[in-house]
């Protein structure tokens, strides 16, 4: 006897949860002293109401897809990474070593060959918590949380005493070379009519970020390797009992977690920036937290969570921009999204739980 | 229904000390007890039995305060009492012992006995109140603990007499034990038997909840069937036979006796020597553990609960590893490193029910369909291609499965969670005895298992035995070990004490061994 109906539990307990999130910010808004159903105006027509403003959320999107992702596969395995950050930084890395490695002709070759330099660090850097968690039981949460640490000094150092051009005052790399630079949206539409705005970052990595949500949902409901994943996830006596290898497990999901996490520098490294420079990720690897939190660590849900919070993102910025409510404000409008949609998930849940059951016994 | 002694007359002794009239109790969409009326007579032992989920226990957490019943009142002596919790339980003099114990391993017994009821702020003079009680309930009840030791150092028969004492130490006049005799020997438990006919004699009421028939007609003198949350029957133990209560509990017909050929034992499929295994405690579970099994032959391992028969069954699934040496068919098989685990043993034909389906022979989040193919899953039977498996062919084998076990619902869509416990270890039983292995490691096959259930159950494991296959059965219900076994081996204390032909021992012999006897010198 399930408690409710699927479709409630997917789709009509986030969307409480967000009524909610959002009543109480309206709330926070009044108080002090803007208008909210302005805010909601220019939140809506600055995120959504133009190809640029689009082209600003679905760039934000894209991150937030990699980095839910990544944190939805750890997730299935019952491994809490939340180290999308320091792997994202490190993809950005890999991504920066590669395109500024070769003088590449066309994007067409270095867009692979960056999507995997990006996934083989984001791994990599992933790898080290794996085999400590796998092995000698350091918990997961706490090594990649040091690791978003150790990843930041690292990038600090790079770009300061080793990538930085000669001569630059500026801890960054040098701008890539022409043949690296992605097509944006802009030019990705063009040819089929529509016109999109050219000055928006969205670019060509949003259809790679597309084809990995596809690929999870592939990877964990229908290959051998997810159901192993799952299984642990659920139950490691009975994962024992059927002779998967806990260890191998727990490497690989937080190996395919880490290169999830670091294909994100694609989009924001080679696609936006194209040079690296200090503190890329800008906390999108910690948004991914939240994004598979609300997206039930299911690839389309995190895909419409990641939407949601680009939306947030650019809607904020706008925000911020026209009306004398601070940035700071958009962070409290996430912070109670994640607390509605994650943590006080059950305030919404129990509720409506026992509401379809007295529906149920009605019928029945 | 009328109780045994109903009319007998308007004299106290005659009134019910427990009367429960109309109680009703639902969670969700489960009517967990539904309008039960119950009338306990002082004075006597009075069985309540029931298949698992049949609301025995739901009853007892009303009347202890644990649960509020939706509708229904209590009276006890008469009175019409609200228990709310069990403060209120305990002044209306009932006492309850559970089946998990709650006491505090660290205290000693008389610590124990007077928590939560210690009188003024030293706890001195309580403590001397309390070993002067005790000494004299020990006379009077053979309930002889020593005062001074601590739980973490008494057995499990020792411990629930602590419970018993703690009931008593509170004057309880009605005790209810919920399967007491679950973690006993079959001394112990006669022993406590021989507690509760003293307690009855002093004139203390007892409520005995079990779901072994053979207890209920040994200890009680009432007994009352509780089927899917309702009181179907309330009759006079004398009055009735094992065959008849069965009847009462399931709804139709059961065989209790199993129709079982003699085994035609064949070549050695199994041999372990000298098996070792020492836990991540420093604990030793297994000491030179020696054993062979052959084809078509049960071999039943005896033992209370934690004597190393998990242990055991554990390093034969390749769920542990372990030191010694294992042969199957011949073949040396590892016992440590990445060659030991269920992955490898199931390649070399063995197949492991596991003692606990729901921590590991199920993943209760999984539907049933995922759950068919669990350890089997490297088969390339069910890749579709090199990198994706195919759901569509082992849905459609798992509806096999379900039908040919009688898996009800008959549906692989459903969570593991969502079948009956019987009904969970159909899906596992479909799954290992299907693969039809040299060898089936079997632990507790019908522990929280509907006695309907049972039946199928020991039969597919019957023919799997008589299709050829080796089993070695674990199971902590010595009546299971005996209708099964060909031949009985016993464990205590990681030790095997000895082994017999099922034919040639009973109950009797088993429990010594089982008690750490060796039968020679009993």
């Amino acid at each position: 006897m399930e408690r409710m109906p699927k479709w409630a539990d997917v789709l009509l307990i986030p969307l409480i949860s967000l009524i909610l999130a959002f009543a109480l910010s309206a709330l926070v808004i009044v108080a002090i002293g803007e208008d909210p159903v302005n805010a909601v105006r220019l939140m809506v027509t600055g995120a959504l109401g133009s190809t640029y403003g689009w082209g600003y959320t679905l760039y934000y999107a894209t991150n937030f897809i990699f980095t839910g992702l990544a944190v939805a596969v750890a997730f299935h395995a019952r491994l809490f990474n939340i180290g999308g950050e320091g792997q994202a930084t490190l993809g950005g890395l890999g991504v920066a070593l590669i395109c500024l490695a070769l003088p590449w002709p066309h994007w067409g070759l270095a867009l692979p060959a960056a999507v995997i330099a990006s996934a083989l660090f984001g791994a990599a850097w992933a790898a080290i918590p794996a085999w400590l968690q796998a092995t000698r039981g350091s918990h997961i949460v706490i090594t990649t949380i040091m690791f978003n640490f150790i990843a930041g000094a690292l990038l600090n150092y790079m770009l300061v005493n080793v990538m930085r051009p000669m001569g630059s005052m500026d801890p960054a790399t040098a701008k890539f070379p022409e043949g690296t630079n992605l097509p944006t949206l802009h030019e990705v539409l063009a040819p089929i009519g529509i016109n999109f705005s050219k000055a928006a970052p969205a670019n060509v990595t949003l259809l790679i970020a597309l084809a990995a949500c596809v690929l999870v949902w592939l990877l964990i409901w229908r290959t051998r390797l997810g159901y192993e994943i799952r299984a642990l996830g659920q139950s490691a006596p009975a994962a024992v009992y059927a002779g998967i290898r806990p260890v191998r497990i727990v490497m690989l999901a937080m190996l395919v977690s880490g290169a999830l996490a670091g294909m994100m520098a694609v989009n924001n490294v080679m696609g936006e920036a194209e040079r690296l420079v200090l503190n890329a990720v800008e906390g999108a690897g910690f948004i991914g937290i939240a994004v598979a939190l609300m997206g039930r660590n299911h690839p389309f849900g995190v895909l419409l969570a990641a939407l949601l919070f680009g939306f947030l993102y650019q809607g904020g910025a706008e925000l911020a921009l026209w009306t004398s409510i601070p940035r700071e404000m958009i962070v409290v409008i996430q912070a109670l999204v994640i607390l509605f949609t994650g943590a006080l998930d059950n305030m919404v849940r129990a509720p409506l739980e026992r509401a379809f059951m007295a529906i149920g016994r009605g019928r029945g | 229904m009328a109780g045994p002694d109903r009319g007998k007359g308007r004299s106290d002794a005659a009134a019910p000390v427990i009367e429960l009239r109309g109680i009703s109790k639902a969670f969700g969409p489960v009517q967990a007890n539904r309008d039960i009326s119950l009338r306990v007579m002082p004075g006597t032992i009075h069985g309540i039995i029931g298949e698992n989920g049949a609301g025995k226990s739901t009853l007892m957490s009303i009347l202890y305060g644990f649960y509020k019943a939706d509708a229904g009142e209590i009276f006890i002596s008469g009175q019409r009492t609200e228990i709310h919790d069990s403060h209120d339980a305990i002044r209306a003099g009932i006492g309850m012992v559970f089946q998990h114990f709650k006491l505090v391993e660290n205290f000693t017994v008389l610590e124990n006995v007077i928590l939560g009821v210690e009188e003024g702020r030293l706890l001195k003079p309580s403590l001397a109140k309390a070993r002067g009680i005790l000494r004299k309930l020990a006379e009077e009840y053979e309930l002889n603990v020593d005062p001074d030791a601590r739980i973490e150092d008494l057995g499990v028969g020792m411990k629930q007499r602590v419970e018993i004492l703690k009931a008593l130490y509170r004057q309880a006049g009605i005790l209810i034990l919920d399967e007491p005799t679950g973690v006993l020997t079959p001394a112990e438990a006669d022993h406590l038997f021989r507690i509760l006919e003293n307690l009855k004699s002093e004139g203390k009421t007892i409520l005995l909840i079990t779901h072994k028939l053979r207890e209920i007609m040994a200890a009680t003198d009432t007994v009352s069937v509780m089927r899917r949350g309702e009181m179907t029957a309330t009759v006079r133990t004398a009055d009735t036979t094992p065959e008849a209560l069965a009847e009462m509990m399931v709804g139709r017909k059961v065989l209790l006796r199993l129709d079982k050929s003699p085994a035609k034992p064949g070549r050695t499929v199994l041999e372990a020597d000298n098996i070792c295994l020492t836990d991540a405690d420093g604990v030793e579970r297994l000491k030179n553990v020696s054993l062979t099994v052959r084809a078509g032959e049960i071999l039943g391992i005896a033992g209370v609960a934690g004597n190393g028969q998990s242990h055991l069954l554990e390093v034969l699934g390749g769920m542990r590893a372990a030191t010694g040496r294992l042969r199957m068919n011949g073949q040396d098989i590892a016992l440590t490193g990445r060659a030991a685990d269920g992955q490898a043993r199931r390649a070399a034909g063995i197949a492991h029910v596991p003692e606990d389906r729901q921590r590991e022979g199920l993943i209760m989040e999984f539907h049933a369909w995922e759950n068919t193919i669990f350890g089997y899953h490297h088969d390339p039977a069910w890749q579709a291609n090199a990198l994706l498996m195919d759901n569509a062919a082992i849905r459609a084998e798992a509806a096999a499965k379900m039908a040919r076990f009688d898996v009800r619902p008959p549906n692989p869509d459903l969570a593991a969670r969502s079948f009956s416990g019987g009904n969970q270890q159909k899906i596992v039983l479909a799954r290992e005895i299907e693969r039809t292995p040299d060898l089936l490691l079997v632990g507790q096959p019908t522990r929280g298992v509907d006695i309907g259930a049972i039946e199928f159950i020991h039969q597919r494991i019957l023919d799997l035995r008589d299709a050829g296959a080796a089993v070695i059965l674990v199971s902590v219900e010595l009546e299971e070990i005996l209708s099964l076994s060909d031949r009985i081996a016993v464990m205590f204390d990681g030790r095997i004490m000895g082994e017999r032909p099922a034919d040639q021992t009973d109950e009797k012999e088993l429990g010594l061994m089982m008690a750490g006897m060796r039968t020679e010198a009993a």
